[in-house]
């Protein structure tokens, strides 16, 4: 059974302790995915986002996904931290880590789970530009 | 019975609260409780789609509710 590790936080995330925490001497690959607040949308300036989570559904849907994860690909250590908040351009809203054997787990988990966890995952994140603001896939 | 709904993201916004209290007949299930939260905020039609959680899991049209629930509504998510 692998080791999880699943937060919601409202406080900065830091990819080197992340790595640090699924790093094991069982494992010979780690795929990390990072996601960071890109500074423009559709050709308009984002100014910040702000991330809002229906907390104790999203850690329970992530702990679901982790699990998937575990029980499809042979991975040892996962992580997965997302940030409630305020952020601006360049913070990391979303850090996934994952640690195997062999690579070719750790990088199709580490898809699995960043893909899933934009379908299911009730979080929300609400794009605020120098005229306007707008809730991500909120309308068609 | 009375279904005290939460609400996130822009569902917060549409129903300009985080909590709102529904009045539904008490057999009901998330199918009846889905046309009563449109008829009360007519802006939630305008969305791609939203889905509703009883007790923290993703609910189905047949799942039943009681006042005891905790329900809430989830607009289209957008984490990562």
């Amino acid at each position: 059974m692998a080791d999880l590790n699943i937060s919601i936080t409202p406080e900065p995330l830091v990819a080197a302790q992340c790595i640090e925490w699924v790093m094991s001497p069982q494992c010979g690959g780690i795929d990390v995915f990072i996601g960071t607040v890109r500074n423009h949308t559709s050709g308009k300036t984002v100014v910040r986002l702000e991330f809002e989570a229906y907390e104790s559904m999203a850690v329970s849907e992530m702990n679901k996904i982790a699990l998937d994860a575990a029980a499809r690909w042979d991975i040892q250590k996962l992580l997965i931290h997302h940030r409630t908040g305020v952020l601006a351009v360049g913070d990391i809203p979303v850090i996934i880590a994952v640690a195997a054997a062999h690579r070719d787990a750790a990088f199709a988990a580490c898809r699995y789970i960043i893909d899933t966890l934009k379908q299911t995952v009730p979080i929300w994140k609400k794009e605020v530009f120098e005229d306007g603001e707008v809730w991500v896939a909120a309308h068609p | 019975m009375i279904i005290n709904i939460k609400a996130f993201g822009i569902a917060r916004e549409i129903f300009g609260s985080t909590v709102v209290s529904i009045s539904l007949p008490d057999t009901a299930v998330v199918a009846d409780l889905l046309p009563e939260i449109k008829r009360l905020y007519p802006a939630m039609n305008k969305l791609s789609s939203f889905a509703i959680a009883v007790n923290g899991c993703y609910a189905t049209n047949e799942t039943a509710l009681t006042a005891a629930d905790e329900v809430a509504v989830i607009p289209p998510v957008s984490g990562g």
